[in-house]
């Protein structure tokens, strides 16, 4: 399993982090990239470049033959998918094994086992892991519907099994209200995902969403503590920490425990990251899903660790043990991320590419800034939004914002929106800097502020 | 009959269909009215609607599905 180059396939700010890391590790970099990417900063810094495709990321980075294709020519003898694309796509994987290279991530068959709801929910309960409490599988009539309604108590979601994405979802607070809407939600999950199959899950009111970042080298696994990510817009995270301000010591110990159980359940390769919505009244947390990869927020936990996760994933695919025990991992200060995208908190967060006409990073002890922007650089339209990712750490929470308040204001972007604003604002709200939020406190705060402060504007 | 041009108000990738599996918005031939839907703009992971400006009958389309467009680059030919 040794190798001595790998191919990036992906972009922007990830690709220049795992170029990083590649680098430490003395391997040669070979990056993959569409034409649009051609002039970008991972295609200038890494040791040779391959085009894969056009600039729409359905011909270039999300087109496996191509990017096989590209590995194979290029001579690398491992590929590391970063996040989103096809890093969670059991079939590149499987390629990628098959034409004798070695995937940095899990094996194909965890990839897709934890990819799948029911499965990884199964796997996770066999584990001795919390899931959200809720009916067995499918509800078939009513009166299955009304003892598994009574068995887990109400409020409760009715859940369209096929469905996903916050789609098919009803809330019922009664037998009542359960018999007004079960049909109704039959008949519409058969319409809209061609499956009427419907199950029950408890819902958890005012959730906060809590997760742990893991690595396994497949037979042993260890976590490396726990994120806050409870700050979102439309289920995409927007402010990250760690450790999460929510969990006392013994709850954060339960959780992290439980999460390395699972890891090791499934005999985990490589680093991921075990989702959980965390009960603050009930102190009590329940898995949700498992993320197979790197995950956008991973320096959060590397800043409060001092873990080099990106490297360690590569050691672990190049056969080596985990770099560390479990004893080793201290959990030291706190850390936030704030994610910087080309969007425009005034106007709905319409994204606008551009080019970059100036740009100032700030600098100082627990600042890092994870991005592949530079002056003179055109941000395509093609991809996500994601800018750059402002990352501070201090002795404590108290610390860390204070440090963040002074990177945002010495942060200059220029020539695209940005949401550097919504940070500084996010940054000063009471609230937010005594830890009090869920996961849909963003949104609310947003549509309060609408045209009093000028960030954010209600519905589309 | 003068010739009119739909023009893309942003730049990124064109689709002519609402969804993969959905016929397209519009064909040559189809006719098309004012506040008409005749694609769909893909920015940065967001999805904006082409609507025709003025009304007329489709002649040509200037770019293929899934094409890069930048913005003024005309989209689609109408006659009338």
């Amino acid at each position: 399993m040794s190798f001595d180059s790998i191919l990036i396939a992906n972009r922007g700010e990830i690709a220049l982090r795992i170029n990083r890391a590649a680098k430490s590790l003395g391997l040669k970099v070979i990056q993959a990239h569409s034409k649009a990417d051609a002039d970008s900063l991972p295609v200038r810094l890494a040791d040779q470049a391959v085009e894969i495709g056009p600039a729409q990321a359905a011909k270039s980075y999300l087109s496996i033959p191509n990017i096989i294709e590209a590995a194979k020519a290029s001579g690398a003898g491992a590929v590391h998918p970063g996040y989103g694309f096809l890093a969670e796509n059991a079939a590149f994987a499987e390629a990628v094994e098959a034409a004798g290279m070695v995937f940095v991530g899990p094996r194909p068959e965890t990839i897709a086992t934890m990819g799948d709801k029911v499965k990884a929910r199964e796997a996770a309960a066999a584990a001795g892991v919390p899931v959200v409490p809720g009916s067995e599988g499918r509800i078939e009539g009513l009166e299955a519907a009304k003892a598994a309604a009574a068995a887990v108590g109400y409020p409760l979601l009715i859940k369209a099994s096929a469905g996903g994405g916050g789609r098919g979802i009803r809330i019922v607070r009664s037998d009542a209200e359960l018999v007004q809407q079960l049909s109704t939600a039959q008949g519409e999950a058969k319409a809209a995902f061609g499956d009427g199959g419907v199950y029950l899950e408890a819902f958890i009111d005012r959730a906060r969403h809590v997760e742990v970042q893991i690595l396994g080298d497949g037979q042993d696994a260890i976590h490396a503590y726990e994120r806050e990510c409870s700050l979102q817009r439309r289920r995409q995270k927007v402010w990250e920490e760690a450790p999460s301000p929510s969990l006392d010591e013994a709850t954060r110990e339960e959780l992290c425990a439980s999460a390395v159980r699972l890891a090791r359940h499934v005999g985990y390769r490589g680093a991921g990251t075990l989702e959980y919505l965390y009960d603050e009244n009930r102190r009590a947390f329940y898995f949700i899903e498992m993320n197979t990869r790197i995950q956008v927020e991973h320096p959060v936990s590397e800043m409060v660790t001092g873990l080099d996760l990106v490297a360690a994933m590569i050691e672990i695919a190049q056969g080596k043990p985990l770099p560390v025990t479990q004893d080793q991992v201290r959990l030291s200060g706190h850390a936030i991320e704030c994610r910087i995208n080309a969007e425009d908190p005034t106007r709905n967060f319409m994204p606008g590419p551009g080019t970059i006409s100036a740009l100032r990073v700030p600098e100082g002890p627990g600042l890092r800034f994870d991005s592949h922007l530079f002056e003179g650089y055109l941000v395509p339209p093609f991809y996500d939004s994601l800018l750059g990712k402002l990352i501070v750490h201090g002795a404590d929470r108290t610390e860390a914002l204070a440090r963040l308040t002074d990177a945002l204001d010495g942060l200059a972007v220029e020539g695209v929106p940005t949401t550097r604003a919504l940070h500084q604002a996010l940054a000063a709200d009471p609230e937010v800097r005594a830890g009090r939020f869920d996961t849909n406190f963003l949104e609310r705060w947003l549509e309060e502020r609408a045209g009093t402060l000028g960030i954010g504007a209600k519905g589309d | 009959m003068a010739s009119k041009q739909i023009v893309s108000p942003l730049p990124g990738t064109f689709y002519r269909k609402p969804a993969p599996d959905q016929p397209p918005f519009k064909e040559v031939g189809d006719t098309v009215a004012v506040g008409d839907v005749v694609g769909i703009v893909e920015v940065m992971k967001s999805f904006n609607q082409v609507v025709a400006e003025e009304a007329g009958t489709v002649t040509a389309f200037l770019v293929d599905d899934e094409d890069a467009v930048m913005p003024g680059q005309p989209l689609v030919e109408l006659d009338g």
